[in-house]
């Protein structure tokens, strides 16, 4: 079975890779490039472990194939911080204990921030329908919420 | 015991020391490992519920190219039945090997009979497919009153009943594992004396604890006979146990190191795939990652029991309880040991009773065998008394909080299930909440509140724990408690409170089985209150070193030097002090490296009691209902991390919210399960919450340094029942039995219209 060849960019860096056709880009992303902060949760489509952006939009990447990234724009968890300063999101996410096993963390910053980007005051109902797709056990979503509306205004 | 206001960073909302690379997901979870040469892993699992194996042809999947090893449950050893003691628990050593990997039957569907591994995902599932099991399928058991039918099918030909005594008198044959009564007074004296005698029976589902990450682990079995594990744990020793039970090694020979773990609730007690792809790696001579499909976590993971509880409560007019009975019946899934016995022990912990008979009933049936899920047992016993308790303050015309306050336990009282309580903080609880606007605040059209407590007794048990000093004055701990929610903070701020340097120069670090000594699970919320006691005995070792260190640069006695605030100090003064840093940077002159360690056997854990009121609005046309407004307080002795213990109330709030309202296991007629994924076994989302108040209430648990009681699992014994005795306010209609799902509550809310 031969592989295909793949050109895309990936947080701003232009990559190249293999992938064979019925890989899932979070497969990509995860066996192929060593991005492992995409975490794989479900593989269809229900949890948001996996939360990227195609093109700035937000997906699940297990339900994207990795043939598909050709020629398009990829952003991941690893590319949210500058460098050694982490975004605001990232920061109020620390700040507010909006995290506690860590897992689900890495969706909902990319998820928070493609919000964001969007609808930079949303209201907290907006973001608990925003962030929705988005499982987490551990919290009870109120800390999330809160670093989410925090980081928000601090964008503003 | 310290004055609690005296603490200079214990009770401060330190940044964790893990999150930077949690929040840019550079943290390497179960999955996240990978090593040169590695192989997938695959498991096959059963397509049956209930059937003997007549033979499993592996030799086509043997023969394909790519697959380097095939397993199954012959490659494991036929050990002799007898109790493994795991701390809080106990494991029957053959029943983990035959859930591990199915031998002579398959117990449910999802049942792991055998394993491959090969240099592909893509051929490791094309041999998986390859593999040929030819079944004689059974009778399949899927509920109580299957389980317990005259003419049962018997999942297991040889059990009988037992007790804590040994078999039942003339013991046969049955699904009926375990049978466990607690006494006290005469029920019969007591129901006499009662004015009000209700009698109820209510069910809850099989519903599984929901982590996210999936289990994954990779075993790197060494030439020369040694293994190294990587996995996703909340018992890296647990592992080593049971992975050298496995393989019948020493445990000496095998090195776990715990990844991050993605949530575990109790469920990543339980260990799967650590001696499969160990013995995968031996077989094969390479490294082997084995990772679950969610699909495969629904199906052959967890859960919690499903239960049925009946229960009768007496009472006088004014609320006194003057008697309670009840019957409960856990299902076990397909090997022994659901948590009946902790349900029956905790029922009625928080009641002054003097007449009480609670039986419990541990029962196999053909789903997958049941795991530890947060306080264990407590949330369905807890949803039968706070239920019906809630019904007997309508009956009485009584305040359920004060129905509540007048027979709660307090400092002095027994237990229903033996011990003298020392402090507890349930009333202050109690008052808490009463005072609270979600309890509080006048009720809208369509509104409900509902008021619920909850138990759980908390361990302590073993733990280890080192405090290295850094050239420069800062201070490594380490400790062998994978972190599940934040634990990393908490020792962080307790190491910085004995040394008296801020958090931020103590980096918490968690060790793997060769790195740190012998650590219990994460788990029985112990990591804060027992390994958190091991931190401030190693760091008040490291201390006594650095007045040793101190006493031999000033030429002074030893019992000159006290320590205060990262100095040491000469007690008469003719000193000036020395501070942690300058000690350790003239480390060299005085003997060299400092550190302290700690190994303790933690007693007398505090208990702890939560208090929780849920405010919902139904809709009566959908039978819809939305949480608009929730509270939970509870006795947490003394936070450490405030804002990790405020997220743990939260948490297990959520998880029975969901518990409550949703989330089920729903089989079919063969015992398939049709909802073995996230789409549709569902978990709360964030549009589904409001915010969650806490009230966290801090009355000093006297057996801890700092007056620690564990907090995680608490929080999700008393929403099942907060929640439906809200449901009842808003609906008039009462549900008891779980889930309270829209079709289930429209049809009642009908029902009773017409």
């Amino acid at each position: 079975m031969s592989r295909n060849h793949v050109s895309t960019t990936v947080n701003g860096e232009p990559v190249e890779f293999l992938c064979d056709t019925s890989q899932s880009l979070l497969s990509v992303l995860r066996d192929e490039l060593g991005l492992i902060g995409t975490k794989e949760g479900c593989s269809t489509g229900d949890c948001g472990a996996c939360s990227i952006t195609l093109d700035g939009r937000l997906v699940c990447s297990c339900l994207v194939l990795g043939v598909e990234a050709q020629d398009r724009s990829v952003g991941t968890v690893e590319g949210v911080a500058d460098h050694q300063v982490l975004h605001p999101l990232q920061q109020k996410f620390l700040e507010h204990a909006a995290l506690q096993c860590g897992i689900c963390t890495p969706g909902l910053i990319v998820a928070a921030k493609a919000l964001l980007e969007k609808n930079p005051d949303p209201s907290e109902e907006e973001v608990r329908y925003w962030l929705a797709g988005n499982l987490c056990r551990c919290t009870g979503y109120d800390k999330i919420i809160r670093a989410v509306l925090d980081a928000a205004a601090t964008l503003r | 015991m310290n004055d609690p206001k005296a603490f200079r960073f214990v009770g401060s909302r330190s940044i964790r020391p893990d999150g930077v690379e949690k929040v840019t997901g550079r943290a390497q979870y179960g999955a996240d490992l990978s090593l040169p040469g590695m192989l997938t892993g695959k498991i096959v699992r059963s397509t049956r519920a209930h059937a003997r194996i007549r033979h499993i042809d592996v030799t086509q999947a043997m023969s394909l190219p790519g697959v380097l090893a095939v397993i199954t449950g012959d490659d494991f050893p036929d050990l002799e039945r007898r109790m493994l003691p795991m701390g809080e628990q106990q494991m029957d050593v053959r029943d983990f090997i035959d859930n591990t990997m199915a031998r002579g039957k398959v117990l449910y569907h999802g049942h792991a009979v055998a394993a491959v591994a090969a240099v592909s995902p893509d051929i490791a599932a094309q041999a998986a497919e390859l593999i040929k099991v030819e079944y004689e399928p059974l009778p399949v058991v899927m509920d109580l009153d299957a389980a317990l039918a005259p003419q049962a099918t018997l999942l297991h030909e040889d059990q009988v009943t037992l007790t804590m005594q040994g078999p039942v008198e003339n013991p046969v044959p049955t699904n009926v594992a375990f049978y466990m009564p607690l006494k006290k007074g005469d029920i019969d004296t007591g129901f006499a004396a009662a004015e009000v005698v209700l009698e109820n029976t209510y069910t809850t589902k099989t519903v599984h604890q929901g982590y996210i990450e999936p289990h994954a682990c990779v075993a790197d079995a060494k030439q020369g006979g040694r293994i190294d594990i990587w996995c996703s744990t909340q018992g890296p020793f647990l592992v080593r146990t049971l992975t050298a039970l496995a393989l019948e090694k020493p445990v000496s020979d095998i090195k776990v190191t715990p990844s991050e773990i993605g949530g575990g609730f109790g469920g990543k007690l339980a260990v799967y795939l650590e001696p499969v792809a160990a013995l995968l790696s031996m077989r094969s001579g390479r490294p082997v990652k084995l990772v679950m499909s969610r699909e495969e976590v629904l199906r052959a993971t967890g859960p919690t029991s499903a239960t049925r509880t009946r229960v009768k409560v007496g009472a006088k007019k004014d609320g006194t309880l003057t008697a309670v009975q009840a019957k409960l019946e856990f299902e076990a899934g397909a090997f022994k040991g659901s948590p009946v016995v902790p349900a029956v022990m905790t029922m009625l912990a928080a009641y002054e009773l003097d007449h009480v008979l609670v039986e419990g009933y541990d029962i196999v049936v053909n789903k997958p065998k049941v795991a530890a899920y947060r306080a264990p047992g407590a949330p369905q016993a807890a949803f039968a008394i706070e239920s019906i308790l809630d019904e007997l303050a309508g009956e009485l015309g009584i305040d359920p909080i004060d129905l509540r306050l007048k027979n709660a336990v307090s400092e002095g009282s027994m237990a229903v299930y033996g011990p003298q309580f020392k402090a507890i903080g349930l009333k202050e609880a109690l008052q808490a909440v009463k005072t609270h606007p979600v309890y509080a605040d006048p009720v809208g059209p369509n509104q409900g509140r509902g008021v619920a407590l909850g138990f759980w007794f908390n361990v302590g048990m073993q733990s280890s724990a080192a405090v290295r000093l850094n050239e420069n004055g800062s201070a490594t701990v380490i400790t062998g408690n994978p972190d599940i929610g934040g634990s990393r903070a908490s020792m962080a701020l307790m190491a910085a409170e004995e040394l008296g340097i801020p958090a931020e120069q103590v980096q918490a670090v968690v060790g793997n089985t060769e790195t740190i000594g012998y650590c219990d699970v994460t788990g029985g919320s112990r990591t804060t209150f027992a390994t958190g006691m091991a931190v401030i005995e190693a760091a008040r070792d490291a201390v006594a070193r650095l007045c040793e260190r101190a006493a031999l640069t000033w030429d002074v006695p030893v019992e000159q030097v006290s320590w205060a605030h990262g100095q040491a100090i000469h007690i008469a003064g003719d000193h000036a002090p020395l501070s942690l840093d300058e000690i350790t940077a003239n480390a060299i002159h005085t003997g060299g490296p400092i550190a302290g360690a700690a190994q303790v056997n933690a007693q007398d854990a505090g208990p702890g009691f939560g208090v929780q009121c849920a405010r919902v609005q139904v809709d009566p046309e959908t039978g819809y209902t939305r949480v608009i407004g929730y509270v939970a307080a509870q006795d947490v002795g003394k936070a450490i991390h405030p804002s990790y213990v405020e997220g743990q109330l939260q948490g297990g709030v959520a998880q029975g919210i969901g518990w409550t309202l949703n989330e089920e296991y729903i089989y079919d007629a063969d015992g398939v399960l049709l909802n073995a994924g996230f789409l549709d076994y569902r978990v709360p989302v964030a549009s589904d919450l409001p915010m969650i108040d806490t009230i966290l209430v801090e009355v000093p648990h006297p057996s801890h340094p700092y007056g620690v009681r564990g907090v995680g699992e608490t929080p999700i014994v008393p929403p099942l029942a907060a929640m439906a005795n809200a449901i009842a306010a808003a609906s008039g209609v009462r549900m008891r039995d779980l889930p309270i799902s829209p079709p289930r509550l429209y049809q009642a809310i009908t029902a009773q219209g017409a």
